[in-house]
């Protein structure tokens, strides 16, 4: 095992049993003791020990056959669907721009599909020095074996310090291949990018247990250094159309694009309302509601707003709601400019799925419901009231 | 038939408090659960057995004390349960981890399909199921909503996605990983029950699997975790209790510039 307590240091003052976040340590006659079963060396009782009485020995400097120092520039997967390149493909750029200057190096866009030359442009407008794209009719629709296949070429071929790809049902399937296949490190749902200036490492980090605890990640001896960004959490680059840049086209014969699955259909859902995930106002609603019909109320409040209606799981498992709507652990992330929750208690699993909003404001006849410890404006009043209300004022200064 | 599912043992987060001095979760009490989204895959491999007569599997990885988890999956029905379990695997991120179970599906060798929940509650990477399939090979599919038919090697099922979900064919033997959406977890039965505790567990090592030691736990984690830290306070809100209509006035006049 790789870590010990340094029993000559530790005081035994509890420090690293209120940091470890995985409950792996406790402390037994004034020295601590770790449980190994639960630790996962994760070095956050390191960090807070005043006693330098925890060692970590890090794993020593695997021997790569590969060069890190071939390694260099930044990509982004520029994640499109029937030519309309995805909003987080953009703030992916306007992050990756950073990372590029930091480091000095070429910012590239990886642009797979059929007739998608024409995201070219933007593409560059919004920061990518170099596009490379492979326009193919069989990349038409998104397949996770010959996007994975030919982005791993691409990375074989030009070899890219940093792959950044939006945490998109899209992303999330297709990076995880790519890494695996590539042996490299990949961080999943990063909030935070920056480069560590004296080792010119990818500094990345991530909520983890439901955003209770954040985590920084390296993957110092592995390229790339590879992870997927949660959407709305970094600003989009802007347009610059006086930029230009480079259009790489490269081929592949028919057989690099097989896949032992394919599509037979794309049904896409037509919503009333705006989509969830993209949408900057949410109207969420949960158990306060009582009935499926009460959800007009928040409706009408979305309207007026623009908004997307979101619900708890206490809503949809009642019924009253599909379960796309639903905002939590086991739905939806959120991260809206606004986040209005109506007759919501937030219990963690749904605190953890809208807790980014940049303002919360919830209604709740409860002063004691969890909801309001994370709220930027709380109303303590009956739903029933204070929605309809809020609908109205809404209305009238809005003009709507 | 032979149905694989693999699955983790994560701590409830139903009923985890925070501390609000530190800001950490508060761990205890709080008792190990089966990761909510792999409750889904148990049970549609429990749905393939029903209809097809195939052998379930569980598998996981993990310490000692996730036989529990497994015992649990047999309570619902599952016909065997392999836990993987080694000092070795200690600190592995998803690539380590994904190569580990990978190995033990090898072992296994006789498998049709691979069910994962889409992610696990404590991690949320949505990784490790597309990583075995990377290791092994083989087809995948991400957030299933439905399975629509089983045929002869091949796979009707309907993926989730962010506009509304597309219909894929796929050949077996093949990974899906599924959301919430797909079925009703079943509860387990008293002779489930009593099943799950006779039941014997199979047990196999780094070793039994033939994982490369170099490859696993911290060594083989291309990842490596160097800061834990708490996530930045949100400041108290202003919370309103009296007259609505001022409270309604004073949000909106707060809103001004941004709706």
């Amino acid at each position: 095992m790789s870590i010990k307590i340094l029993k000559d240091n530790c005081k035994g003052c509890t420090l690293c049993v209120n940091a470890c976040p995985f409950g792996a340590m406790r402390v037994e006659n004034k020295l601590a003791i770790v449980d190994f079963n639960q630790c996962n060396l994760c070095g956050a009782c390191k960090t807070v020990c005043k006693f330098d009485a925890i060692e970590i020995a890090r794993p020593q400097v695997i021997e790569e056959t590969k060069d890190l120092g071939e390694y260099k520039g930044v990509w982004v997967f520029a994640e499109q669907k029937k030519a309309v390149v995805q909003s987080v493909v953009y703030e992916l750029l306007g992050k990756g721009r950073e990372l590029a200057d930091k480091l000095g190096v070429d910012l590239s866009c990886v642009l797979l599909g059929h007739d998608v030359l024409k995201c070219s442009d933007e593409l560059i407008y919004r920061g990518a020095d170099n596009i490379y794209l492979v326009d193919d009719e069989n990349l038409a629709n998104y397949l996770d074996e010959p996007f994975s296949h030919i982005l791993i070429k691409l990375i074989e071929k030009y070899k890219p310090e940093i792959v950044l790809c939006g945490a998109t049902s899209i992303g999330r399937s297709l990076i995880s291949r790519v890494a695996v296949k590539l042996y490299t490190g990949l961080t999943a749902d990063c909030t935070g990018l920056d480069i560590d200036a004296k080792k010119k490492i990818l500094l990345q980090t991530r909520p983890a247990f439901g955003g209770n605890i954040m985590a920084t990640i390296i993957s110092p001896n592995f390229r790339p250094q590879m992870a997927t960004v949660r959407h709305k959490v970094m600003k989009e680059a802007r347009t610059d159309k006086t930029r230009k840049g480079k259009i790489i086209k490269e081929a592949f014969e028919a057989e690099e694009f097989s896949s032992r699955t394919k599509i037979l259909d794309i049904a896409e859902e037509v919503s009333a309302t705006v989509n969830l995930t993209e949408a900057d106002i949410v109207v969420s609603g949960g158990r306060g509601l009582k009935e499926a019909k009460n959800f007009a109320l928040l409706e009408e409040l979305a309207r007026v707003l623009g908004a997307a209606v979101g619900a708890s799981r206490a809503a949809v498992d009642s019924g009253w709601m599909p379960y796309s709507h639903q905002v939590g652990q086991t739905g939806k992330t959120v991260c809206p400019k606004v986040y209005i929750a109506c007759g919501i208690s937030g219990q963690i699993q749904h605190l953890v799925g809208m807790q980014s909003s940049d303002i919360i404001i919830a209604i709740n006849s409860d002063p004691q419901a969890p909801i309001f410890s994370v709220a930027t404006y709380g109303i303590v009043a009956d739903v029933f009231e204070a929605v309809p209300l809020l609908t109205k004022k809404f209305k009238e200064v809005l003009n709507r | 038939m032979n149905v694989i599912v693999c699955i983790k043992q994560v701590p409830d987060t139903t009923n985890v408090r925070i501390n609000p001095e530190t800001n950490t979760l508060v761990r205890e009490g709080v008792e190990s659960i089966i990761n909510p989204f792999d409750m889904y895959a148990i049970e549609e491999g429990l749905r393939i057995k029903e209809k097809f007569g195939a052998k379930v599997t569980v598998l996981t990885m993990g310490p000692p004390q996730a036989e529990a988890a497994l015992r649990e999956a047999i309570s619902l029905g599952a016909d065997e349960a392999i836990l993987l379990s080694d000092r070795a695997f200690a600190g592995s991120d998803t690539w380590a981890t994904s190569y580990a179970l990978s190995r033990a599906i090898e072992k296994i060798k006789d498998f049709d399909i691979i069910l994962c929940g889409k992610q696990a509650s404590d991690g949320d990477t949505a990784q490790v199921g597309p990583g075995i399939a990377a290791h092994l090979d083989l087809p995948q599919v991400t957030y299933v909503k439905k399975i629509e038919e089983i045929g002869d090697k091949i796979i009707k099922v309907e993926r989730m996605t962010e506009e509304g979900f597309e219909i894929l064919e796929g050949k077996l033997p093949i990974l899906l990983t599924v959301v919430k959406e797909i079925n009703e977890p079943r509860l387990p039965s008293l002779k489930g029950k009593m099943r799950a505790k006779q039941a014997s567990i199979i047990k196999w090592t780094a070793a039994d699997v033939s994982a490369s030691g170099s490859l696993l736990g911290l060594n083989g984690s291309p990842t490596q975790v160097v800061k834990i830290f708490s996530p930045e306070k949100r400041k108290n809100g202003k919370i309103f209790d009296g007259d609505i209509n001022e409270a309604a006035d004073q949000i909106i006049k707060g809103l001004k510039g941004i709706i």
